[in-house]
């Protein structure tokens, strides 16, 4: 069970953005994009939500992604997206509830459930608009887990597509939502993640998609992507990769260019 | 048995959901207007009482001649005019509201309605060089379906200009709807100056907004185009919702998000248009209406949309009696009085947004 984009190409006006690339990512692990700014990683999460068309093949569980209806992908997929400002003053209970409502089911019962997840409980009477950018995150996080509350149905697996999930998050927060993720992997589920915390990104991601100029540079395992020529080789400036006993892969910067 | 009682009690309702609010004032709103529709027909210049026509018509009476002109063709097309008028202006305020993301979006305020006046102008002044059988075949239509594609054509042009790649300006839909406005104008200036004497004496009384001139073959015309929109509206209500995340994050929770926003635009063309088509300039009902709503009980829009009909109606049925009594036996326009209340109240909601809309 897989999402699979194959030979995606996207121009905005005359220039392009993708040049071809390809990349399949499993359910039952997390699937981190990483790469530079400006390297593609946005514009690829946007294909594979279907929000943005582009040229090439993108399948969903072996589905074409194209051809599946708007109300079908929102039950297959809930999308985080990277900042999201709200127009009028909704409560987080509100904003939760959006989700499943828009295609007419209701999710009281889950509003709790989903804000305890990232921890938030109690939140559920505020105003959104009053929240920190951390926690309005977090409430966005939220409604999009009740959206796809069960990470496997009937139909197969369901997927989690974070754009930047943990930007504006502290230290501790950052870990509560990866680890969040990493249980509805580990649940069956599949996620995909937009991220720039190459450290995060090794303790928590089992596939890695390196991107660079609009192409895919590498993917694979965490300790095939990230070795000190692929990661330098990406991102224009020197990187050193360690390895330790307990935690694994972490990148330390030159402060020396 | 003590142990279990409180799981038979009802679940706690969930915090922060003001469903159950907004219910209930819906319920209160919907007494109100009827007790406001009332007074609004017992209430007039003329010494006509409603409560010696009910008595009449319970004694198995007939009505005094004098009665039932009053009540049957003055005052009773007046309220429904009342009632259709303030509940579309309301609901086209809170749908382009919602469509625009912005809670200062108004069909008054971006040039709608400009556009709706133009339609109705053009229709006035050049109808009369319509083929006869084209002008008798629409009659009272005209007018109303002039001012709907008016009204259509601005909101889909404000909607382009101020709509980027998914995500709409709020600072280039205003200065947008200046523009458009003040263009709209123009040609209706050009359009008045061709106009004959008779043409010009409609357009003066409807220009100033005013629900004077209700009679049941306008009536007749108009409520077919607002009960179809007030009916459309709540149907935009989960999609207004989903709107209000971005059009790409109600797009990924599975709205068919061109197809509503093609809809709201209907709507909100269809309901303007025919208001202004039968009772000119009204303005800052659409704007003070959902704002008072959503202050009371939340922006959702299953709830907002029917609750503005009913707020949007009492409002305009009171402002309707005020400027029927106040100068008493003249008549103030109705207009007036909804922007000597909505003009103060529009600036209002301007500086309590101040921080929070970037404009």
């Amino acid at each position: 069970m897989s999402l699979i984009a194959a030979g995606i190409h996207v121009s905005l006006g005359r220039k392009e953005i993708l040049h071809g690339v390809s990349v399949e990512a499993r359910a039952g692990e997390i699937t981190a994009i990483v790469g530079p700014n400006g390297s593609g990683k946005t514009t690829l999460m946007r294909c594979l939500t279907g929000e943005l068309a582009c040229r090439g093949r993108i399948t969903l569980d072996g589905r074409d992604l194209a051809a599946m209806p708007p109300e079908e992908q929102a039950r297959r997929r809930g999308v985080l997206p990277q900042a999201a400002a709200l127009s009028f003053p909704f409560t987080v209970a509100e904003v939760v509830r959006i989700g499943l409502e828009a295609r007419g089911e209701r999710a009281d019962g889950l509003v709790p459930a989903a804000l305890a997840a990232v921890d938030l409980p109690g939140f559920s009477g505020r105003l959104y608009q009053e929240l920190s950018g951390g926690e309005q995150q977090r409430v966005q996080l939220a409604r999009v887990l009740a959206q796809v509350w069960q990470p496997v149905d009937a139909e197969g697996p369901r997927w989690l597509l974070l754009d930047e999930p943990v930007s504006s998050l502290d230290i501790a927060h950052q870990l509560t939502v990866m680890r969040l993720a990493a249980d509805y992997a580990r649940r069956g589920g599949g996620v995909v993640a937009v991220m720039h915390d190459l450290n995060l990104t090794a303790l928590f991601a089992r596939h890695l998609i390196l991107m660079s100029g609009g192409r895919v540079l590498r993917q694979g395992r965490p300790d095939q992507v990230l070795t000190d020529e692929t990661l330098s080789l990406a991102y224009g400036c020197r990187l050193r990769v360690n390895t330790a006993p307990e935690s694994g892969i972490w990148v330390l910067p030159h402060a020396a260019a | 048995m003590v142990a279990i009682l409180p799981e038979l009690r009802r679940p706690a309702r969930l915090e922060g959901d003001r469903s159950h609010r907004a219910r209930r004032l819906g319920l209160v709103l919907a007494l109100v207007l009827v007790a406001v529709t009332l007074a609004s027909l017992g209430w007039g210049a003329s010494g006509t009482s409603l409560t010696r026509a009910v008595s009449d018509l319970a004694a198995g009476r007939a009505l005094a001649v004098q009665d039932r002109v009053v009540l049957m063709d003055i005052r009773l097309p007046r309220a429904l005019m009342g009632i259709f008028v303030g509940a579309s202006l309301a609901v086209s305020g809170a749908v382009m509201q919602g469509l625009f993301r912005n809670p200062l979006a108004d069909p008054g305020i971006v040039g709608v309605s400009s556009g709706a006046s133009l339609g109705a102008i053009v229709a006035i002044v050049l109808g009369s060089a319509l083929p006869a059988g084209i002008a008798g075949f629409l009659g009272w239509y005209l007018v109303p379906v002039a001012a709907f594609c008016g009204g259509w054509i601005t909101t889909i042009l404000l909607y382009r200009i101020a709509t980027r790649r998914g995500r709409t300006s709020v600072a280039t839909m205003l200065l947008a709807g200046i523009a458009l406005g003040a263009i709209m104008g123009a040609v209706s200036g050009i359009l008045v100056f061709r106009a004959s004497d008779s043409e010009l004496r409609d357009l003066t009384f409807w220009g100033l907004g005013s629900l004077a001139g209700a009679n049941w073959p306008k009536l007749a015309a108009a409520v077919p185009i607002m009960a179809l929109a007030l009916v459309f509206a709540p149907w935009l209500a989960r999609g207004l919702n989903a709107l209000a995340l971005g059009e790409a994050a109600a797009g990924h929770v599975g709205i068919r998000v061109q197809r509503v926003k093609n809809l709201a635009i209907l709507t909100v063309a269809g309901a303007t248009g025919a208001a202004v088509a039968v009772s000119g300039g009204i303005g800052f009902v659409g704007i003070v209406v959902p704002h008072l709503l959503r202050l009371a009980s939340g922006p959702d829009h299953r709830y907002l949309l029917v609750n503005a009909a009913l707020l949007g109606a009492v409002m305009l049925l009171i402002a309707d009696m005020v400027s029927r009594t106040i100068i008493a036996p003249a008549e103030l326009p109705i207009g007036i009085v909804t922007a000597i209340m909505g003009g103060p109240f529009f600036l209002w909601i301007l500086l309590r947004n101040r921080g929070v809309l970037d404009l």
